[in-house]
């Protein structure tokens, strides 16, 4: 017969007591990690302090500007038409987005913006939306490969592949496209461009419902994600936060609605928004845009019109290069418009284009002539990572990847 | 609410402190007279007039004129969708105004930005340091005064005060050593290229002269 023996249990009060004396003990070793600025989940160069309390983060300091290369000078000393192939380095996964956004700031310091040929303006939200998608594609790849599910990240590479094979039909580049001039577009659709692009927009739609049963009620997915990251309606707005993260939080703006450039007023889409302000709400916002996006694209080819893509005026847009050659006053125009720039008025504007991560905005100070006194970029990136300091404390370290995923910010634009 | 209305209230609050509008392209510009009060007119602007939205804050050097400094702000409210400018001037001397932070959070690294990039100092700031540049980096950049090309500056301490586990190998920098040209194995020395002509030499020669002696490759600048 085995021995019996006495076994002493605490209260459940006094445990508690006990314990806190341990956790007094083991209180004040705060270790500090340093995370990025090489680190596959900061998708770029961010580099966080992070001071931790076991796996608790206590503090977070973003560190950023290592892939500053001072765009905003650079544009002070080129022309307007120079500056172009900078906007592709901003957000690089939409090139033409930016190519877009920055050809209307330029058009509306010029008071052009209301002239572009329908055609024109046709083909600039087609490339939006094309941009958007590849971005979303990407940033909805990225963070499901972040937290864990690479088959997500291949899938949607797939896609991108495709459009970058339109992209490269549309732009002659695969990458960097400038495909926007002022006033204008560098060339018009190629032919059999519009069938290959009705192609892809089928095909994708495929891949969104594919992608959606591998995440959408997954429960790994939903754990990592639902809860984590919550940014409150209030919170969004005093940070400036902007895109599908502000939308998240269940504020129902998008410039596209609210201010509405290019065509968007003649087409229709619905703008998603969230209600709890979490990274799962962020990743279901981003997989409605790009079907409402492919609803965008669909519609603009239905209604594509004919004629020119670039406005009448020689004095802004180059004239075409047969006459150059054989025509004095074009050759005129041409040298100006190479060697001076266009002849922008004096005066300060601010646009601000819906890109895929946010509000891209352009603040032209002109003095007059062919280049900005003084550019700012207000890129949506670098005001969305403001809040990282705010949103990071309290939570565990592996919250991180699904919380910066969720994000989907792009270092280029935020640093510029 | 319109922009005009919006502006209005300005007036009516302020008086002389705030200029007559001015629009351009459709947008409406007001200009706060005495930078010091500029916390007064956001603070008015978001808590009355419903901008609860700051988009950008930005800064422009009026080099060669007094003031030289012009921080503007602009600013948007997400229940009457407008949209106005602030503009503020600042003394060279001063270089110096209020913060907004308090009233609206994502002026802190909008701030920290001005700094950084023009030296305009925002007071009652939590934390006013360099954002793109590094810490300790003894220049303004987007001043007007200050070259495209760069000027040469000193690293801060951390980088390079102690010798790499590589260091000797083809593609390691140490302080003081020798630059990439020198130290690349695979590099071709054009004076023994056969196919070398005056004028490849003559580049070459370029090239080392502006890089300079074991400082490696630094800012080119031009021949006098």
């Amino acid at each position: 017969m085995p021995e019996v023996r006495d076994i002493q249990i605490q209260e459940p009060a006094a445990r508690v007591a006990s314990g806190a004396d341990e956790l007094q003990d083991m209180q004040g070793e705060k270790m500090v990690l340093n995370m990025g600025p090489s680190h596959p989940a900061t998708h770029g160069v961010l580099r966080i302090v992070l001071e931790l309390d076991g796996e608790i983060i206590t503090k977070a300091a973003p560190d950023i500007g290592y892939l500053h290369r001072g765009d905003e000078k650079i544009a002070e000393n080129m022309t307007y038409t120079q500056f172009i192939p900078y906007t592709d380095r901003l957000d690089y996964l939409a090139p033409l987005a930016n190519n877009v956004a920055y050809a209307l700031a330029v058009e509306k310091l010029m008071g052009i913006d209301k002239q572009l040929p329908p055609r024109c303006q046709f083909i600039r939200v087609i490339c939006c939306e094309l941009a958007r998608i590849s971005a979303h594609l990407l940033g909805m790849g990225a963070f499901a490969l972040d937290i864990g599910a690479i088959t997500v990240f291949l899938h949607t590479f797939t896609e991108r592949e495709k459009l970058y094979n339109l992209f490269e039909a549309l732009t002659g580049a695969r990458f960097t496209t400038s495909y926007t001039r002022i006033g204008g577009l560098s060339r018009d659709i190629p032919p059999g461009w519009i069938e290959q692009c009705r192609k892809f927009l089928e095909e994708v739609v495929v891949n969104f419902d594919e992608t959606e049963t591998f995440l959408t009620r997954n429960k790994i997915f939903t754990d990592r994600t639902q809860g984590v990251g919550v940014v409150s309606r209030e919170d969004a707005i005093s940070f400036g936060l902007s895109g599908p993260n502000l939308r998240g939080s269940g504020v129902d703006f998008d410039l596209r609605k609210a201010h509405p450039y290019l065509v968007y007023d003649q087409l229709e889409f619905d703008v998603p928004y969230g209600t709890t302000g979490d990274a799962y709400d962020r990743y279901l916002i981003r997989i409605e845009e790009m079907r409402q996006s492919v609803r965008i694209v669909k519609q603009c080819l239905d209604k594509l019109p004919g004629g020119p893509v670039n406005v009448p005026d020689m004095k802004v847009v180059l004239p075409p290069k047969e006459r150059v050659l054989t025509k004095m006053e074009e050759l005129i125009h041409h040298f100006i418009n190479v060697t001076q720039g266009v002849n922008a008025p004096p005066g300060e504007i601010y646009f601000g284009a819906e890109n895929p991560k946010g509000e891209l905005g352009f603040y032209i100070h002109s003095k007059g002539g062919g280049t900005p006194y003084r550019m700012k970029i207000r890129s949506p990136s670098f005001c969305n990572l403001s809040i990282m300091a705010h949103l990071l404390p309290g939570h565990m370290v592996s919250d991180i990847t699904a919380i910066l995923g969720s994000f989907d910010f792009v270092m280029g634009e935020c640093d510029r | 609410m319109t922009a005009n209305e919006l502006t209005a209230q300005f007036k009516a609050r302020f008086g002389d402190l705030i200029s007559e509008p001015v629009e351009f392209r459709g947008e409406l510009t007001l200009k706060v007279a005495d930078a010091e009060r500029i916390g007064e007119v956001c603070s008015f602007a978001k808590k009355e007039l419903g901008f609860d939205y700051l988009v950008d804050v930005s800064s422009v050097d009026n080099y060669g004129e007094d003031p030289r400094w012009t921080v503007v702000y602009h600013i948007y409210g997400y229940g009457h969708h407008q949209h106005l400018r602030l503009k503020t001037d600042v003394s060279e001397e001063k270089s110096e105004l209020p913060t907004v932070t308090t009233i609206w959070q994502t002026a802190d690294w909008h701030e920290r930005e001005a700094y950084d990039m023009m030296g305009i100092r925002f007071r009652g700031h939590p934390d006013l340091r360099r954002i793109l540049m590094w810490e300790g980096y003894p220049y303004f950049p987007l001043r007007k005064d200050f070259p495209l090309a760069g000027k040469s500056s000193d690293m801060p301490e951390v980088a390079f005060t102690n010798t790499t586990p590589m260091a000797g190998g083809p593609f390691v920098t140490i302080a003081g050593g020798k630059d990439t040209i020198a130290r690349e194995p695979r590099v071709r020395i054009p004076e023994t290229d056969a196919l070398a002509t005056t004028n490849r030499v003559e580049r070459r020669a370029d090239i080392k002269d502006a890089h300079g002696e074991g400082k490696g490759p630094g800012p080119i600048e031009p021949k006098k």
